[in-house]
């Protein structure tokens, strides 16, 4: 797999470091109320099989966080976007 | 149905008779239109839930369904270590457990595994990390599992090959469990699925589940490949593939899909009669009964479903191998494969109860599934026979994530590939 970074071109895994699942959202509330939502958050991903949008961090190069939309069985990497976009 | 059992007048009357007149081990039956339990999975893990529900609890209406043949997951992908060298008190008792289930297996299933106790060392290089195995073995040994400490000059003795002298990394002692060991993987499916069949279950391969019907809140039965198949109570046993299976059931999961690769090099005479794990970087390697040696890291750490890899682990691997055992870098590395994971959010199993009534799951097992085969089985059984979980898998459950009392032996958190 090599990743199209939108500042380094494209670059070897070995450069960036992998967090996970993109889409769980950080609750807003930290009352007890929103517990469960913060389970979730913590804990739970929809693990597709198929497309699956994801946090990269590319450590060994220009530092930026990326999202990468990756099909998780063929490891096809169909779009490269800043994490940071609209933020 | 009566079984043919093994025993040496077996082996000699075939044997003179040309191996004409061996019968297949278990039948292939279609499905009947219900059962008592539907374990969804024949992995490992659910033939010997199978074996245990008919054997310990007498329940014998059952079906295992399998998508492909069995034996074609994760029980003939991994590195058939097996060991119980847990620190922490919710893995402990159960991965001793499956050790001594492991050590009366071929009794009781009549099945030659190969389990070989030739023990598992770890070895370690910095004081820091012989104090940590010193507290490892002093729980292990708390559990009642064996582990000895040994110095640097009685692993000469058992590994005089390995790079005592590494200018970065040397060995200065290790951790060793001399009841730890290799079986062979594939016999393992295969002696259950013999035993399960052997006393009225039904093994299906060939048979996705495609759907669960659930009416009122409880399981009614499974949509699979061969048609409606209605169930008491399913047990689904799928790691690897938990979220996809559990998707169709409406459940969410605390378990991220990655891959493990392993290698294993062209044969060679014996060189290594135990297993080895590298202390300062993710290699492990034992020496199958073929003459190669088998070897595995780290994770890929990224989700996946395509069992196979990339590179960099590769090469991570190959300097694990390098630093720790010079000498193989003179093998050609023969085949590499990968295998499908549940890694889980702190990197322990999951056996409990779902939402749905008398839906199960049993999951989450990361790379060390291999080695839970029995213990899986047992405890697996025992919560769907009687509704309760076994003592030895009670920190198991769901509920630990919400809780807090996680099962984490790394201390590494809610990320996954850190585990």
């Amino acid at each position: 797999m090599r990743i199209n970074c939108p500042y380094c071109g494209a670059r070897c895994l070995e450069e960036f470091t992998y967090r996970g699942d993109a889409t769980v959202k950080r609750p807003e509330s930290i009352d007890e109320s929103a517990r469960d939502a913060w389970v979730d958050y913590v804990y739970l991903r929809d693990n597709p099989a198929g497309l699956h949008k994801e946090l990269w961090h590319h450590g060994a190069g220009c530092h930026s966080w990326l999202e990468v939309t990756r099909n998780t069985v063929t490891h096809e990497i169909v779009a490269v976007e800043l994490a940071a976009k609209g933020r | 149905m009566t079984i043919m059992r093994y025993s040496l007048a077996s082996l000699i009357t075939n044997a003179l008779t040309g191996n004409r007149n061996w019968k297949p081990v278990w039948r292939e039956p279609e499905p009947k239109s219900s059962y008592d339990v539907v374990i969804v999975g024949g992995g490992g893990h659910g033939l010997s839930t199978a074996h245990y529900l008919a054997k310990e609890h007498g329940i014998t209406n059952v079906a295992v369904i399998e998508k492909s043949y069995i034996g074609s997951g994760n029980v003939g992908r991994n590195t058939t270590i097996v060991r119980s060298n847990y620190l922490l008190p919710g893995n402990e008792p159960f991965y001793e457990w499956s050790m001594k289930l492991w050590e009366g297996l071929e009794q009781d299933i009549n099945y030659n595994a190969m389990v070989s106790q030739r023990g598992v060392l770890n070895v370690f290089h910095s004081d820091g990390q012989r104090d940590a195995f010193v507290r490892r073995g002093n729980a292990m040994r708390f559990y009642g599992a064996d582990a000895e400490l040994l110095d640097k000059e009685q692993v000469r003795a058992l590994v005089p090959f390995v790079d005592f002298d590494n200018a970065r990394f040397p060995v200065r002692g290790g951790l060793f469990q001399p009841r730890g060991g290799t079986v062979r993987h594939d016999a393992v499916a295969w002696g259950y699925a013999r035993s399960a069949d052997s006393r009225g279950v039904d093994i299906i391969q060939n048979c996705a589940a495609t759907g669960f019907r659930i009416e009122n809140g409880r399981i009614v039965g499974v949509e699979t490949e061969k048609g409606f198949i209605g169930a008491k109570k399913v047990a689904l046993c799928v790691a690897g593939s938990s979220s996809r299976v559990a998707q169709m059931a409406g459940l969410r999961l605390p378990i991220e899909a990655h891959v493990l690769q392993a290698f294993v090099t062209e044969g060679i005479k014996p060189l290594l009669d135990t297993v080895i794990t590298f202390g300062a970087g993710h290699f492990y390697c034992s020496q199958s009964d073929k003459g190669g040696l088998v070897f595995g890291g780290d994770i890929d750490g990224y989700n996946t479903y395509a069992q196979r890899g990339n590179l960099p682990v590769v090469e991570d691997v190959a300097e694990g191998g390098m630093a720790l055992i010079p000498a193989i870098g003179r093998l050609r590395i023969l085949r590499s494969w990968g295998g499908l994971l549940d890694m889980s959010m702190d990197g322990s199993p999951i056996i409990d109860k779902t939402p749905v009534d008398g839906l199960y799951f049993n999951g989450g097992w990361c790379y060390g599934g291999f080695k839970a085969t029995p213990a899986s089985g047992w405890c697996y059984a025992h919560l769907i026979a009687t509704g309760e979980p076994h003592p030895y898998a009670a920190a198991y459950r769901f509920d630990r994530f919400g809780s807090g009392r996680v099962i984490d032996e790394k201390g590494m958190g809610a990320q996954p590939n850190l585990h």
